[in-house]
């Protein structure tokens, strides 16, 4: 069977890619993914905050702080010719990284503004990454900024990064726009090489014993799958931009049916911290069974099948299939 | 190595930088340990061999820290007697400890150079600054004594010492002035690697090596010598000595061929036809030539003799150095020899001259005085060198004299005029008064580097802070010049003066040196056209009768602008630069900037561009100030010290604090190092603009904030509601929220001219308002709106009885918060972790406490003058506190409980004796009294205040002994305190061996697991993977467990603890440790601004220490053993988070994460397995029933 997949230009031996998490900092852990058959992975995202802002605290806990101008401690560190930042150490696990796997290793770097950071791509692509996922993360708390001013910053770091590499470069992006077609469009006219859909945004909870903001994140769950699935179906083969699916993998079920829809790759995080590394092999056996049950032979074969653009009746995916579906609905007998 | 270039190439650097730069590449094996002023040539032996940075021969020097400076000797001495070029470098008490080894490295005749920041030694009171003290106290080891008097004369000697040590095989000690040397910024021109190559002779080096022990050709050295020839050997190496004078000069006549650097082992400078010469060592010679030039020109036949080769001393080069036609000499000396006719080198000079006359060499015998100046950094200025040339021409000069102080006591001073001075107009002269943290010396020691990279330029720098580790004031004196600068003295007259704080106007005379037509600028909020009225009119007098310039500046908001936060130190570095005239003004900011480019290229394009950004915003709005023609205000500085304040304080302590303590005369001074307690409470430094507020309606009076602050300016009273009638609406106060106390009200007032803004009991309150999102009970707040509210709302609190001892319960934090502390408001960082500690001991036991404190932090912020803030209530009981050595604190402390000990008993036994007078009803009560709660100590003080009347009624010899001694039958509770440098290191030895005594000693170790006061090198408390100064490649050996160690003997008391973790065991375990009748320790966790993290969290770093497995609690208790119980109980959970949580929360730990990420992903692993296994350990421990432990004794 022929699960071989081209993603941005690079061959993967199939479509399930790990994506960003924490686990893909550990390069015994990468290994393994590569073992249990990922066709690509995602490093875990390098923030323009961590940047930017690392070397700033790190100047004010050694000078600042530290220096507290008492005459027996002028300072409380030893100095170095050169700190180490955590960009640097993030170049670091790239090149590890490219040591220790042969599949693809594709760098995430996260910001989102127009300055002090876009220049880092460069120095990734020289780490050896294979492509970089672009991950603007950008919540737009200031009411003065219209639509077009929000995606207009997300067009201009787009081309800041494409300008500085050669290496194909995946914008992911948040659902939150007027028109994700449009946007999508855009986003590749501007160079984007696939657009990943959707990362996750920050939803804080509110801690009512301390009226505090409480952080935890949430991995994703199967039922997150349908908004991204129902813009990869829109979006399948109407824009120049490979298509790489993200949020709700729980088993192969998902996978498959990002497939259908139209996803050039899957990836998965949740399942993996839920599960561990080797449900990749899980998932990527699933698939298998589900091709086999099929008798189909390779993934091209049901790529898009289920895509707006396949399907008989196009406007499934729009609004007549809202109708549709709240009209159907029935209501439980205990409600 | 630096590659070599045939110009001679310049830089600026510190004496300590200068000397390290030579001593790292001459040698092959450093043995060191922290000590001020020299622990910077130790750091930088230690970064540059964690960097890779070779010796000249290709090799990078084994950098080894040592657990005491005894132990650097000991260490040295064994790499000498196995071939190894060998050095250390050390001062003061650091140099006490290694003289028995540099008996023995002199007396096998091993060449060696000890390089030493000359620094005082503790006698009446510990001094960190400089004098010759130390190195005299060593002129008996055998070392030859070499002596540097500037920042270049240091670099070079430090070379030409090694040389001759090789040369001679007579050991040498290289010392210069502590801080005016050592610290002093100038420029100098830097030996090349191929000028050190060619002073070091390749077969002298092995000759070294040759005779190192070694058993392919066995013999033995370091033999026991009987009555027969112990005398004999002991002068075989008298040619060894008689030939170094002209071995060094020959050294230095190389070295001259070399460098062009001429020096003489005693350089007179002056007329052929002087008739009277200063004597004198290190920097004070430069002075004093700088003063004789000067009074030359007005036709004085003045000169100065600098020494400097010491020890030998060679009488033929003295002599031949003396113009013959010398009438009178002064040998100045910067250490004191109470009881002897004169200094060590005065007597030398009048033996020397005498033995010239007797032989006939000279023909008439000057009249020659020895005095004192600069003792502990005292500064000595030409004013002082002009008192001693003028007493020189007195008919009797003052033999014995000092200079630079007025002893009204023993009249030995000499007159100063305060007028005279010599500042050149040619050069420019600038003070700075910044803030610790706020850059200034940073920004000036850049300014300096700036100005003296031009080659036609010379520039100097000198930075002297104030004691406290919080908010402490620096005052930068910069000189700047066409010629080089010699004049290690403070800036007297100044033509550039900023004031980076306009508060500093309030309580410092910030113009008081500023010079005629001179500049001033002032960073305010103020605009140039308002600031005049907000001028006190002292300051304005200033300004009109020196004819200032008058700039000013918003620092602070042109900071804030360009993203620099709150960093002023660019904005005003540029600020001075601008109106200085120091260089051009564009081309002044063109070097700022190549500067800025240089400092902060590696870290970013957008650090660059801010601080460009801000350069280019200050000179837009730096303004002239348009000075008036009058003086308008009504007001002027506040009294440093309220009226009502005792007269000491405002005589003394008060004249201390606004930086006047050198006018204070000998006769105002305690005799004997004894100072009154308590004088924090006079100082309201008001450091922070946010202070801690407290919400009556939201506090639940749980006492945890009053429990975690570090500088005790949380206190809390319960008192009954009828004292607040008549009081004003703006007290605040909440019915007390315990049962059964109808009509009782608690108030917790904060102190918040003390409050340094920390945070950290705002981080501890546990009560949240419901409806306001981040509000606390206490919060931290602008203090301005309230400052004036609040101080009459302190002087009604103070009216508010103390609470009952007797009815607090002290067995919860809640109920410790009514325990008046008797430690309060010290100089700590703020947010300091391990005052908390001190001020809980001080509640708990402070008025029958006695402390034992090591040398460290704790002794500094304990007792560095001018205040201190171990106090007493309103008895006049409090803390007795006192400091020794920093190596010898435990057995100091058990000294205590050895008096206490013999004197309890010469008490019980006197009561017995006089039983029938006092009354046996009393004599028994006292004798049984049990004193272990509080109402019984309370008891027993009544009991002894009855025995104490009634002994006053009694005229025999008995009852007065047991007067005397009558104190000791209230139990005594002495604690000993420390750092981890202390306890694990230096003290180690007494302390396990006061641990293994079974006395009533309770030991505190203020664990922040590394040498905190000396700027964080690190200890073996220092956790694995942590780096630290001296573990700058990261900690490769895990903390050493003391608590275990303890544990071991059976009957010794230990707690490990962390307040943040849990506050109520560490309470629990105090208390404990001061009811068990045996030796007791507790570690005590205290986070620290050396683990760099931000200190308002410090609280909480301690319970994820706690969390993670890194810190359990515990406690060992032995009395636990007599009822059947377990002894060694584990009372913190199994670990919840992994250590990496805990630990990359500070720099110390992710510095590794930084400079080495492989070394600290392995470090960490194995930093894990340590925990974990630890644990388990205890956990074993805590299933243990008593017998199985070490028996109890």
């Amino acid at each position: 069977m022929d699960l071989t997949t081209d993603y941005m230009g690079l061959r993967l031996r199939n479509p399930l890619i790990a994506s960003a998490s924490p686990l893909n900092s550990d390069i015994g852990k990468l290994r393994a993914l590569e073992d249990y058959g990922a066709a690509a992975v995602v490093l875990p995202s390098i923030f323009e905050e961590q940047i930017v802002a690392e070397r700033r605290e790190f100047e004010r806990r050694t000078e600042e702080v530290a220096a507290s101008g008492f005459a027996e401690a002028q300072s409380y560190f030893p100095t170095y010719d050169s700190y180490g930042f955590e960009p640097e150490r993030y170049l670091d696990i790239v090149r590890r990284a490219k040591e220790a796997v042969g599949i693809p290793v594709i760098a995430s770097l996260n910001g989102i503004t127009r300055e002090g950071w876009t220049d880092y791509a460069s120095a990734l692509e020289q780490a050896g990454a294979d492509a970089i996922e672009l991950n603007i993360y950008f919540i737009p708390a200031d009411l003065s900024m219209t639509g077009r001013d929000v995606e207009q910053r997300y067009l201009e770091i787009l081309r800041l990064v494409k300008a500085s590499v050669a290496i194909p470069v995946a914008a992911k992006i948040g659902p939150h726009f007027s028109a994700i077609g449009a946007m999508a469009r855009a986003l590749a006219d501007e160079g984007a090489n696939a657009l990943v859909l959707f990362n996750r945004f920050y939803q804080p909870d509110i801690d009512i014993a301390t009226l505090r903001l409480s952080m935890d994140l949430e991995l994703s769950r199967p039922a997150e799958i349908r908004l991204p699935l129902l813009w990869i179906a829109i979006l399948y083969g109407r824009v120049p931009a490979a298509l790489a699916a993200s949020t709700g993998v729980e088993s192969a079920d998902e996978v498959f049916k990002y497939l259908l829809a139209g996803a050039d790759v899957v990836m998965t995080t949740s399942s993996l911290l839920r599960h561990g590394v080797s449900h990749m092999k899980t998932l990527l056996d699933g698939l298998w069974a589900l091709l086999a049950a099929r008798d189909i032979d390779s993934v091209e074969e049901v790529r898009g099948r289920m895509s707006q653009q396949r399907l008989r009746d196009p406007t499934a995916f729009e609004r007549a299939n809202y109708i549709q579906m709240l009209q159907g609905y029935r209501v439980p007998d205990a409600v | 190595m630096r590659p070599e270039n045939a110009m001679p190439q310049t830089d600026t650097m510190d004496g300590n930088t200068a000397v390290a730069h030579v001593a790292y590449r001459v040698n092959e094996v450093c043995a060191i340990y922290p000590i001020t002023p020299s622990s910077t040539m130790a750091e930088l032996a230690d970064e540059w061999s964690a960097r890779g940075l070779t010796n000249i021969w290709g090799n990078i020097p084994i950098i080894q820290e040592m657990q005491s400076e005894g132990g650097a000797a000991g260490a040295v001495h064994g790499a000498l007697q196995s071939g190894a070029l060998t050095t250390t470098f050390t001062a003061s008490q650091g140099l006490l400890l290694m003289l028995p080894n540099m008996f023995k490295i002199a007396g096998e005749l091993t060449a060696t150079v000890f390089h030493v920041a000359a620094r005082a030694l503790a006698t009446q009171a510990l001094s960190i600054f400089g004098d010759h003290s130390d190195v005299m106290a060593a002129r008996t080891t055998g070392f030859a004594l070499l002596s540097s008097a500037s920042v270049q004369e240091a670099h070079d000697t430090a070379l030409n010492a090694q040389a001759s040590t090789l040369e001679s095989r007579v050991p040498f000690l290289h010392f210069f002035d502590g801080f005016r040397t050592s610290h002093e910024v100038n420029k100098l021109i830097l030996l090349s690697d191929a000028q050190i190559r060619a002073m070091v002779r390749q077969d002298l080096v092995r000759a070294h090596r040759d005779r190192a022990l070694n058993p392919e050709h066995a013999f033995i050295r370091g033999t026991a010598h009987n009555p027969d020839t112990y005398f004999q050997a002991r002068e075989t190496v008298n040619p060894y000595y008689a030939r170094v004078p002209a071995i060094v000069q020959a050294n230095m006549d190389r070295f001259a061929a070399l460098t062009g650097r001429a020096y003489k082992l005693f350089e007179y400078e002056g007329p052929p036809d002087a008739e009277r010469v200063i004597v004198v060592m290190g920097s004070g010679a430069e002075t004093a030539r700088e003063t004789a030039a000067f009074l030359r020109r007005s036709g004085e036949r003045v000169g100065v003799l600098q020494v400097r080769l010491y020890r030998p001393f060679s009488a033929g080069h003295f002599l031949a150095a003396l113009p013959d036609s010398c009438r009178a000499i002064a040998v100045l000396e910067q250490t004191k020899e109470p009881g002897s006719l004169g200094e060590p080198l005065y007597l030398d000079v009048v033996t020397t001259l005498a033995q010239a006359m007797a032989s006939g060499k000279r023909a008439a015998m000057p009249r020659a005085i020895g005095g004192r100046y600069g003792l502990g950094s005292k500064n000595f200025n030409p004013a002082q060198a002009k008192a001693v040339f003028d007493e020189l021409k007195r008919p009797h000069p003052k033999h014995g004299f000092t200079v630079g102080i007025e002893d009204d006591v023993s009249g030995t001073s000499l007159e100063v005029d305060p007028n005279f001075s010599i500042e050149r107009d040619d050069v420019v002269r600038a003070l700075f008064y910044g803030l610790g943290a706020d850059g200034t010396v940073g920004a000036n020691k850049n300014s300096v580097k700036i100005i003296a990279e031009d080659p036609a330029m010379y520039a100097q720098g000198y930075f002297v802070y104030d004691s406290h580790k919080s908010g402490a004031q620096t005052i930068s004196h910069l000189r700047f010049g066409k010629q080089p600068i010699r004049s290690p003295y403070l800036v007297e007259s100044a033509n550039f003066v900023a004031c980076h704080h306009e508060s500093f106007l309030d309580r410092t005379d910030i113009l008081g040196l500023a010079a005629e037509g001179g500049t001033f600028l002032l960073n305010t909020p103020f605009g140039p056209d308002s600031i005049w009225d907000h001028l006190p009119r002292s300051v304005q007098m200033q300004i009109l009768n020196k004819n200032l310039r008058f700039f000013v500046i918003d620092a602070s908001k042109v900071a804030r602008d360009t993203g620099m936060g709150q960093r002023i130190n660019t904005v005003l570095q540029t600020s001075f630069f601008a109106i200085s005239g120091v260089l051009p003004r564009e081309e002044a900011i063109g070097r700022i900037k190549h500067s800025i480019e240089k400092t902060y290229g590696k870290k970013g394009p957008d650090v660059v561009r801010k601080n460009f950004a801000a350069v280019d915003h200050t000179v837009a709005h730096l303004f002239e100030v348009k000075v008036p023609a009058a003086a308008t205000s009504t007001f002027d500085r506040p009294p440093i010290v309220p009226a009502n304040a005792p007269q000491f304080v405002r005589e003394v302590t008060a004249r201390m604090m606004c930086g006047l303590g050198d006018e204070i005369r000998v006769s105002q001074l305690p005799v004997d190092g004894t100072w009154p307690s308590g004088t924090t409470a006079f100082e309201k430094r008001n450091i922070s603009d946010r202070i801690a507020v407290w919400e009556p309606d939201l506090c639940i009076q749980c006492g945890q904030c009053g429990f975690v602050c570090p500088h005790s300016v949380i206190r809390s009273k319960y008192f009954n509601e009828d004292r607040l009638d008549g009081m004003a609406d703006g007290f605040r106060s909440a019915p007390v929220n315990s049962r059964g106390n109808p009509g009782v009200r608690f108030s917790l007032q904060v102190y918040l001219e003390d409050c340094t803004g920390c945070g950290l009991c705002v981080e501890a309150c546990p009560a949240n308002s419901p409806l306001e999102p981040g509000k606390k009970a206490i919060n931290l707040a602008n203090k301005a709106p309230i400052l004036e509210r609040e101080r009459s709302n302190i002087a009604f609190f103070e009216t508010l009885p103390v609470n009952d001892r007797a009815r607090i319960d002290f067995a919860n934090v809640r109920g410790v918060q009514f325990l008046e502390p008797l430690f309060e408001f010290p100089g700590a960082c703020a947010g300091c972790g391990e005052t908390p500690y001190l001020k809980l001991l001080s509640q708990l036991f402070g008025d029958r406490l006695q402390i034992a404190n090591a040398t460290g932090c704790s002794s500094i912020y304990g007792g560095n003058l001018p205040v201190t803030p171990w106090t007493k209530d309103a008895a006049g009981r409090g803390p007795a506190w006192s400091n020794s050595l920093f190596e010898d604190n435990a057995e100091f402390g058990l000294g205590f409980r050895l008096a206490a000990d013999k004197h309890l008993e010469v008490a019980q036994a006197l009561l017995r004796k006089l039983a029938p007078q006092v009354g046996e009803d009393l004599v028994h009560a006292i004798l049984d009294a049990p004193q272990e709660r509080e109402s019984e100590l309370r008891a027993q003080r009544a009991r002894i205040v009855a025995l104490k009347q009634k002994l006053l009624t009694m005229h025999d010899e008995a009852a007065q002994d047991l007067l005397s001694v009558a104190d000791h039958l209230v139990r005594r509770s002495v604690w000993v305190v420390g750092g981890d440098g202390w306890a694990y290191d230096i003290g180690y030895g007494g302390l396990d061996h006061v641990l293994a005594s079974a006395r009533d000693v309770n030991v505190l170790v203020l664990d922040t697991e590394v040498y905190s006061n000396t700027g964080g090198q690190a200890s073996k408390a220092t956790p694995l993977g942590a780096v630290a100064k001296f573990a700058a490649a990261g900690k490769r050996v895990a903390r050493k467990d003391l608590a275990l160690q303890a544990i071991a003997y059976g009957n010794v008391y230990v707690a490990q603890v962390a307040m943040g973790a849990n506050p109520q065991h560490t309470l629990l375990a105090f208390r404990e440790a001061d009811a068990y009748p045996g030796p007791s320790l507790i570690l005590a966790y205290s986070h620290c601004i050396a683990h760099g993290f931000d200190l308002r969290f410090g609280m909480k770093q301690q319970g994820l220490a706690a969390a993670s497995g890194y810190w359990p609690l515990f406690r060992f208790n032995p009395a636990m053993r007599r009822i059947g119980e377990r002894p060694f109980r584990l009372d913190s959970p199994r670990p919840t988070i992994p250590l990496q949580r805990y630990a990359y929360n500070e720099l110390r730990y992710r510095a590794l994460v930084n400079t080495d990420p492989k070394a600290a992903e392995a470090l960490l692993a194995q930093a894990q397995q340590v925990v974990t296994e630890k644990y388990r350990q205890y956990e074993e421990l805590a299933s243990r029933s008593g017998d199985s432990f070490h028996p109890a004794g």
